[in-house]
């Protein structure tokens, strides 16, 4: 199931479009992506750069924690892989989940202050308060379109990631209209492509929830 | 035939395509991102799909063939293909994902390879259409056009 060997690529430096700025002085945002299968691999590799960010992409956790330098069998971090600047995890993974993978990053000192989102097509309450509730920054629903992506890099680039980690651990907010409505039982599974996605910010991020 | 014709002939053939459940918003999404610099996008995910879906295919016909069907393993690979459908549109494809998934929770055999039969047949399919698709757009480029409507 899982696939052979990592997808490990790298973008040449470019301009950074997500400030609104070109060219010299604007850091680099680099994208960390995880996901075991390979057509999604292709395709959010394609979105980020699509928005100018440097990605590498592997295809599983432990491929994740190799590159950070976490897995314990390289005590000196990549050079690399202390710029990176968001996290962006499939949910379920074989071997170490999304939200195990979530959980070792918090968890250490170097890299808990990375934003980590999580990425799934079933959307199940109580996986993402989990993720949320574990300091994932988002939890957003696949198939990943363009917008979700683009408004992610933009208010994390803004640095308001670092005023969200300050409101600390909670649950969905309530403004979530699925957390009061939500039809579907854990095990269900539907075909809808959602347009929401979860976030722990309080920041007015344009949501488009769309109930289905 | 002339780019004009050509092109009107793709117009049709992705309204077409759409309107049976082929295709969903997701492939839009893709062909958005298809730019000068990456102007085999659609075709490169579509051949990852191709392969990886072939691959599924056949360890869930291997899985199914077993005296004692290991549901959780089944219920993983479409799981997967599940996901990979969705991601480049192929609706047909993931709804049938969909129905196999709740037969695999039944422990359901005889529904599970009735799924997979119909999983063979939309696949090869949604595989005809966008190698049809894909080839009209390259026929456009031959023939001195642009394939973006």
């Amino acid at each position: 199931m899982a696939v052979a060997g990592a997808v490990l690529r790298q973008n040449l430096p470019g301009n950074m479009d997500l400030c609104g700025k070109t060219g010299k002085g604007v850091p680099e945002f680099h994208v960390l992506a995880v996901d075991d299968s390979i057509v999604d691999r292709k395709v959010i590799e394609k979105l980020l750069r699509s928005l100018s960010c440097k990605v590498t992409v592997v295809d599983s956790g432990s491929r994740a924690l190799q590159f950070l330098g976490l897995d314990g069998e390289n005590s000196s971090v990549g050079f690399d892989a202390l710029k990176v600047n968001l996290i962006m995890t499939d949910y379920s993974m074989p071997g170490m989940t999304g939200y195990e993978l979530l959980k070792k990053i918090k968890g250490s000192s170097a890299f808990r202050e990375i934003p980590v989102v999580i990425m799934s097509s079933e959307r199940i309450l109580a996986r993402i308060n989990r993720c949320l509730e574990e300091g994932a920054e988002e939890f957003l629903s696949k198939p990943v379109k363009f917008s979700d992506v683009e408004r992610l890099t933009r208010y994390l680039l803004r640095g308001e990631a670092d005023e969200v980690s300050e409101f600390g651990k909670r649950k969905l907010p309530k403004n979530c209209d699925l957390e009061v409505s939500s039809p579907s039982s854990p095990s269900s599974d539907d075909s809808s492509s959602s347009l929401c996605s979860y976030s722990r910010s309080s920041s007015p991020l344009p949501k488009r929830c769309k109930s289905v | 035939m002339d780019v004009v014709q050509l092109k009107r002939q793709l117009i049709a053939f992705t309204e077409l395509l759409f309107g049976e459940g082929f295709l969903d918003e997701q492939f839009n999404q893709l062909q958005q991102l298809q730019d000068e610099n990456n102007p085999n996008f659609v075709a490169e995910v579509a051949t990852l799909f191709f392969e990886d879906s072939e691959r599924i295919l056949n360890e869930l016909a291997n899985n199914l063939d077993k005296q004692s069907v290991d549901f959780k393993k089944v219920d993983a690979h479409v799981h997967q293909l599940k996901g990979s459908s969705s991601s480049i549109g192929a609706q047909r494809v993931q709804r049938v994902c969909i129905i196999f998934r709740n037969f695999c929770n039944e422990r359901n055999v005889e529904g599970c390879l009735k799924c997979l039969q119909q999983l063979k047949h939309e696949y090869a399919l949604v595989k005809s259409k966008l190698e049809a698709l894909f080839s009209l757009e390259q026929q456009i480029l031959a023939a001195g056009g642009s394939p973006s409507i």
